[in-house]
């Protein structure tokens, strides 16, 4: 029940992002941290389908991910949000969760379709009137609805880009709380790519470390976080958060 | 997601009863039921058969706006080439009324079905292309189709597969029930109206709802599972459905068909009046279709020359993008609630208590609004 990535390299003419990213998560919450550029959403898109590997394999839960559609990887269980949150604003809350069982087949009628979707904005703890147009709704908001469209149902990966990007700090402290519940609630196993180190640390027990397209650490996440090369590589892309965590530590 | 129960502490419950109708939604089917009185009862009294003849063209040229407009508004997709659509959906219609025995109903839903097919391998082009590209093929196909048309001619009861005979003109069948014109025009309305269902159905369906989120984001539906592919090709493919019966519906007013009625600007000017009328509403399409049919026979009745169109609508277009980029069946609901304010004077009064200046009557109503909820329930 673990995603394996095997020697994942992506080629954009001359640059490569992703430099044979060799990594294995396991079950739980597991962290992607890194400076900007690093390749951390790259790696997001790989697995999504939306950009295609020059080599590697990705094998989530015994299944080979990249030989999937890139739709079908959705009806399959793996699930996103982006850095930009993506809230359709012409469709209601409701109707934004429910939209990925209505595509997944065989997932019931359209009443338990809604009881699902419902359940998951419940479960993100979300404030509003589900029949509402989501394009009223504030940043909050919209970013807790993308998340719930990311559980609903049976998801099995959960990757959350960045998801407490922009919001203020309360905020962010729901949003871990959530996070944290995802594993045991739902399943899935959760991939966190984050620059708010607090809630990486509050959510994962294992980090991975990019740094221009290279694994440079994997491992338990308060150890990563003093190792002296993740040190470097944020010091040197002069990340003043991370210094401050690791200050604390 | 089984277990709700488990909801944390500050967890907001929420609303569980499904939503039923908004009040928008009755102030709409209100409308619709008033529209299709005037339409059906009223009309055909006071206007003389001419006139009820234009009715029946907006009526069909609806369905065909409509059809555009959902290719535009809900997917994004700019065809140019829906005119040719219409007119190998006649074509069609033509050739099943002569060639075989079929009821009228049925020779519109088989029209409507091979078009249906037709349109959407026009549409495959979209699926690699976008915006302007997929605006040019879909303009050189209507083209090529309107040239394939001027040389094969519509059949009109002549031997062989193209059934075209230069010396005589047998006119296009018409249902047993809609000989007369008015009655045509009351057979019209219906079909179209069902039309209209049926693409409310899909646009408040999952379809809706995976157009909704391709035109906002393609990565953001793929990953909510939307099969994009699927899903372009049935807008393309429930666009042409409408095309092609409006075609089979055409086929049977005009009852004798010449290609050189529908040309490749066509297309065009359909383009122009569907943005005039809206892309993110069905009403748009009805707009669409008195722009297209209604206005210029009454400019020409009242002795415009037909260039003025060309004009009328340009500016119109330009009125659109400029300032209502939902069209007027948008800016024309909000206009009128600001008149009723006027009327009423409320807004009049809580311009005063914010002592904001006076302003004329046309500038005034629009700024006095833009508190209130948007009608169209569309966020841009």
């Amino acid at each position: 029940m673990s995603v394996v990535i095997d020697g994942l390299t992506v080629r954009f003419g001359g640059v490569t992002p992703l430099d044979g990213v060799t990594v294995t998560f396991e079950p739980g919450t597991n962290g992607i941290i890194g400076p900007n550029g690093a390749g951390k959403t790259t790696f997001f898109n790989v697995l999504s389908g939306f950009v295609n590997p020059a080599s590697g394999s990705v094998h989530a839960f015994g299944d080979d991910l990249l030989g999937m559609a890139h739709y079908r990887r959705a009806r399959w269980g793996l699930r996103r949000t982006f850095q930009t949150e993506q809230a359709i604003e012409e469709l209601s809350a409701a109707q934004n969760v429910a939209m990925v069982l209505e595509n997944t087949p065989g997932s019931g009628s359209a009443g338990s379709r809604r009881e699902a979707a419902l359940d998951a904005l419940e479960f993100v703890g979300v404030d509003v009137n589900p029949d509402e147009p989501v394009g009223t709704m504030g940043a909050r908001e919209r970013r807790l609805i993308e998340v719930a469209r990311a559980v609903v149902g049976t998801p099995r990966v959960v990757m959350l880009d960045e998801p407490a990007a922009g919001l203020p700090d309360e905020e962010t402290e729901h949003l871990g709380r959530v996070i944290q519940r995802i594993p045991d609630e739902t399943g899935a196993l959760v991939i966190l790519v984050e620059h708010d180190m607090t809630l990486v640390s509050a959510c994962c027990a294992v980090t991975s470390v990019l740094d221009f397209g290279k694994l440079i650490a994997t491992g338990p996440t308060d150890e990563v976080l003093r190792n002296e090369h993740v040190i470097k590589a944020y010091l040197g892309a002069e990340d003043a958060e991370l210094e401050g965590v690791i200050g604390n530590e | 997601m089984s277990t709700a129960t488990s909801t944390p502490d500050a967890t907001p419950r929420l609303r569980r009863s499904a939503p039923g109708l908004q009040t928008r939604e009755i102030r709409s089917l209100i409308f619709v039921a008033i529209l299709l009185i005037v339409a059906l009862a009223v009309l055909p009294q006071i206007l003389s058969v001419y006139w009820v003849t234009i009715c029946t063209a907006v009526a069909y040229y609806s369905v065909v706006a409509g059809g555009l407009g959902l290719l535009m508004g809900r997917v994004g997709l700019v065809s140019l080439g829906q005119i040719a659509v219409l007119a190998v959906g006649a074509w069609i219609a033509c050739k099943l009324s002569f060639s075989t025995s079929l009821p009228f109903p049925i020779v519109l839903l088989v029209t409507g079905l091979i078009t249906m097919v037709l349109g959407t391998i026009i549409g495959l082009p979209a699926l690699r292309l976008s915006g302007l590209y997929l605006a040019l093929i879909t303009l050189m196909l209507a083209g090529a189709i309107t040239v394939a048309l001027r040389t094969m001619q519509f059949p009109n009861g002549g031997p062989g597969f193209l059934g075209n005979d230069p010396n005589q003109s047998d006119p296009v069948r018409r249902p047993a029930i809609a000989l007369t014109d008015v009655a045509y025009f009351r057979y019209t309305v219906v079909i179209c109206l069902i039309l209209f269902a049926i693409a409310l159905w899909h646009v408040r369906g999952r379809a809706g709802h995976a157009w909704a989120a391709i035109r906002q984001s393609e990565p953001a539906a793929i990953a909510a599972g939307v099969n994009i592919t699927l899903y372009k090709l049935w807008a393309f493919a429930l666009a042409s459905f409408m095309t092609g019966v409006a075609g089979g519906l055409l086929a049977g007013d005009v009852q004798r068909l010449y290609a050189i009625t529908f040309t490749t600007q066509q297309s065009i000017i359909l383009l122009a009046v569907v943005l005039m009328g809206g892309i993110y509403s069905l009403w748009g399409g009805i707009i669409a279709g008195i722009f297209y049919s209604l206005v210029p026979a009454l400019l020409n009745n009242w002795g415009v020359a037909a260039d003025w169109l060309t004009i009328l609508f340009g500016v119109g277009v330009l009125q659109v993008l400029l300032t209502a980029p939902g069209g007027l069946s948008q800016q024309f609901p909000r206009d009128m609630k600001n008149l009723y304010g006027l009327i009423t004077g409320k807004k009049r009064k809580e311009r005063q208590a914010m002592q904001a200046p006076p302003g004329g009557e046309a500038g005034a109503p629009r700024a006095a609004v833009s508190d209130g909820p948007d009608q169209s329930g569309v966020v841009e």
